[in-house]
C-alpha cells in the first residue's frame, strides 16, 4: 500500500527527474556576457567523454553552461511589462572587431590649414540678419537674403567707368566669377586629397592678371584644341616660350668626364677672350706712376743744380690731350706687345709730363 | 646631384676668376685625378670622381655633403662664395693682402679690414677685385674684395676701408650650422 507521502515523494522525484537540477558544478567558472547572451567556458574537456558518446556530451555542456547564464539572467533587476517578466540587460563586455576598416581623416583644406597655423576659431554666424532697406530680418545667404546686390534696381554708374558698360551685366559676370572661383578651389582642395591633378590650376580669375598668369593662360587656350595645339598660329610677335610645364632635363651624374672638362675648358676660354687683354686703367695707373717718377727724378736732379734750357712754349694742358693720344696709341702698341708698349708709351708719357709741366725741357 | 648646366657653370667661373683668374684650368685638369664639380641642394661641391659615384648611391635627402663646398647658388641664381672653398683658392690667387697681426682679430670677426691694419698688398690691385686676406705669417685668413686699388691704397687716410670682408675662417665657428 503506498502511503500518500511515498506518493507525493514520487511525483517530486519523477518530477526533479524531469527537470535536471539548477545547480551546475564547474571547475572554472565560465565568462558571462549577459549583454550578448553569450557565456565562454574554458573548462578542458573530458577526452574519455568526448571520445565516447560526442553528441551527448557536447549537449550536456551546453545544458550546464546555458543553465549558469539563465541563473545570472535570473539575478538582475526584473520589470514586468505587459504580462511578461523582463530585464535589462547590462552592457556588452565582449569587443567585437571591426567590420570596416577604420574610416581616413577628413584632409584638412587650405583655409583650415592655415587657420590651425594661426590659432583662428571659428565663429558661429546666426542664420538671420536684420536688413535696414526692408526692415526686417532676412536670411544671410541664401533665397531672399539680406543685402543682395544682384537684386538692385538702379546701380550708380561711378565716375571713372564706361558709360555704355551695362553694370548690372558686370555685377551679374562677377559674381559668376566669384561662384566658379570657389568651385575651382573646392575642386582643388579635393584634388589635393587624392592626389589628381586639376585643370586649369593657375586661372582663378584674378583682377589684374600677372605676365606669367596671362602667359599660362595663353599657353593653355593654344594647347586646347582637338589637335592639343598643333595648328595653332603663332601671334605675329609671340615668343616660343621654353619648358612650359615640363621637367627641365639636367646632364646625368656620372656622366662623361672627359667632355664635362672640354665643356669647361671652353667656357674658361671663352671668358677670356671676352676680357679685354689690356686694361685700359691699369695702363693709365702705369703711365701716370712713371710719370710722377720722372717728375721727382727731375726735381731731383734740378736741385743738384742740373738745369736744362727751359726754353719753348707752354703747351696745352697734359692730362687732356695725354688721354687721347694715350689710348690711341694703345690701340696701336698693344698688338706689338706689352713691353714695347710700355716703352713708347713712357716715352710719350715723359714728353707729355715735360709740357704738361710747362718747362719744357727741350726735347 | 647634378652637373652644373652652362649658365651656372659661367657663373661660377666668373666668381672664381675675380679671386684666382685663369687658374681656375688648373682646378679642373688635375695632373692627380680627375675632380668634378656638382650641385647639391643649390650648393656646389669640389669632389674627386671616385667619391662622387659613392656619393651617388646616398639619396638625395641623406646626402649632406661631399668632398669641398665651395659655395651656393642663391635663389636669384647669383653665387655666393663660402669660406671652405679658402684650401683651394689661397695658393692659386692672384691678389692677396696681408693683415697685420693687431687686425687679424677683427677681420676674424667678419669687420673690413682698415687701412690701418693693412700690412702688404700685391701690386696693381685694382678696385673691387677679388683678393685672398692673408696674416704677416702667409696663413690664409679668408676672402675680400679691394675697396681701394694699391694707388689709393696708399694715399688714403687710416681709418678707411680699404678691403671688404666676403668670407673668412672665423665663420667656421660663427656660422658652423650654415656650412657644409
Amino acid at each position: 500500500m503506498a502511503t500518500v507521502e511515498d506518493v507525493l515523494e514520487s511525483v517530486t522525484q519523477s518530477q526533479a527527474s524531469k527537470y535536471k537540477t539548477i545547480e551546475v558544478q564547474k571547475d572554472i567558472e565560465p565568462q558571462l556576457d549577459l549583454g550578448n547572451l553569450l557565456t565562454v567556458d574554458q573548462n578542458p574537456l573530458d577526452l574519455k567523454k568526448l571520445r565516447g558518446d560526442k553528441e551527448a556530451y557536447l549537449k550536456s555542456q551546453a545544458r550546464d553552461n546555458t543553465q549558469l547564464l539563465f541563473n545570472a539572467i535570473w539575478k538582475l533587476p526584473t520589470e514586468r511589462v505587459e504580462e511578461a517578466i523582463c530585464v535589462k540587460l547590462p552592457e556588452t563586455t565582449t569587443v567585437l572587431p571591426r567590420e570596416k576598416p577604420i574610416p581616413k581623416a577628413k584632409l584638412q583644406t587650405k583655409w583650415e590649414q592655415y587657420a590651425l597655423l594661426k590659432g583662428i576659431q571659428k565663429r558661429k554666424k546666426g542664420r538671420m540678419v536684420w536688413d535696414e532697406e526692408a526692415k526686417d530680418w532676412k536670411p544671410r545667404w541664401g533665397y531672399k537674403r539680406a543685402n543682395d546686390e544682384t537684386k538692385d534696381w538702379v546701380i550708380e554708374v561711378p565716375g571713372n567707368a564706361d558709360p555704355n558698360e551695362d553694370q548690372f551685366e558686370k555685377r551679374m559676370k562677377a559674381k559668376k566669377e566669384r561662384v566658379a572661383k570657389n568651385e575651382l578651389q573646392r575642386l582643388r582642395n579635393i584634388a589635393r586629397g587624392t592626389k589628381s591633378k586639376v585643370p586649369g590650376v593657375g586661372l582663378t580669375p584674378t583682377e589684374k592678371p600677372s605676365k606669367e598668369e596671362v602667359g599660362l593662360a595663353l599657353h593653355l587656350a593654344k594647347k586646347s584644341t582637338a589637335s592639343l595645339g598643333k595648328f595653332t598660329e603663332k601671334l605675329p610677335k609671340e615668343k616660343e616660350a621654353k619648358h612650359v610645364g615640363k621637367k627641365r632635363k639636367f646632364e646625368p651624374a656620372i656622366g662623361d668626364f672627359k667632355k664635362e672638362k672640354e665643356q669647361q675648358l671652353n667656357i674658361i676660354n671663352v671668358m677670356e677672350n671676352k676680357k679685354p687683354k689690356m686694361d685700359i686703367t691699369k695702363a693709365v695707373n702705369r703711365v701716370m706712376t712713371e710719370v710722377d717718377q720722372e717728375a721727382s727724378s727731375d726735381d731731383r736732379r734740378k736741385r743738384a743744380g742740373k738745369v736744362k734750357n727751359r726754353r719753348g712754349p707752354p703747351r696745352k694742358k697734359g692730362s687732356g690731350g695725354f688721354g687721347k693720344k694715350g689710348s690711341g696709341g694703345f690701340g696701336k702698341k698693344g698688338k706689338a706687345g706689352k713691353g714695347k708698349g710700355a716703352k713708347g708709351m713712357g716715352g710719350k708719357g715723359k714728353g707729355m709730363g715735360g709740357k704738361g709741366k710747362g718747362k719744357g725741357k727741350g726735347r | 646631384m647634378r652637373p652644373l648646366t652652362e649658365d651656372e657653370t659661367r657663373t661660377f667661373f666668373e666668381k672664381l676668376s675675380k679671386y684666382i683668374g685663369e687658374n681656375i684650368r688648373l682646378l679642373i685638369d688635375r695632373p692627380d685625378g680627375t675632380y668634378c664639380f656638382r650641385l647639391h641642394k643649390d650648393r656646389v661641391y669640389y669632389v674627386s670622381e671616385h667619391i662622387m659615384k659613392r656619393a651617388a648611391n646616398v639619396s638625395r635627402e641623406n646626402l649632406i655633403s661631399m668632398g669641398t663646398c665651395f659655395g651656393k647658388f642663391t635663389k636669384t641664381g647669383k653665387f655666393r662664395l663660402h669660406i671652405t672653398a679658402l684650401d683651394f683658392l689661397a695658393p692659386y690667387a692672384k691678389y692677396k693682402i696681408w693683415v697685420k697681426p693687431g687686425a687679424e682679430q677683427t677681420f676674424l670677426y667678419g669687420n673690413h679690414i682698415l687701412k690701418s691694419g693693412l700690412g702688404r698688398i700685391t701690386e696693381s690691385t685694382s678696385q673691387y677685385q677679388g683678393v685672398v686676406v692673408y696674416s704677416m705669417s702667409d696663413i690664409p685668413l679668408g676672402f675680400g674684395v679691394a675697396a681701394k686699388s694699391t694707388q689709393e691704397c696708399r694715399r688714403t687716410d687710416p681709418m678707411s676701408i680699404v678691403c671688404f670682408h666676403q668670407a673668412d675662417i672665423g665663420e667656421y665657428i660663427r656660422a658652423e650650422d650654415t656650412l657644409t
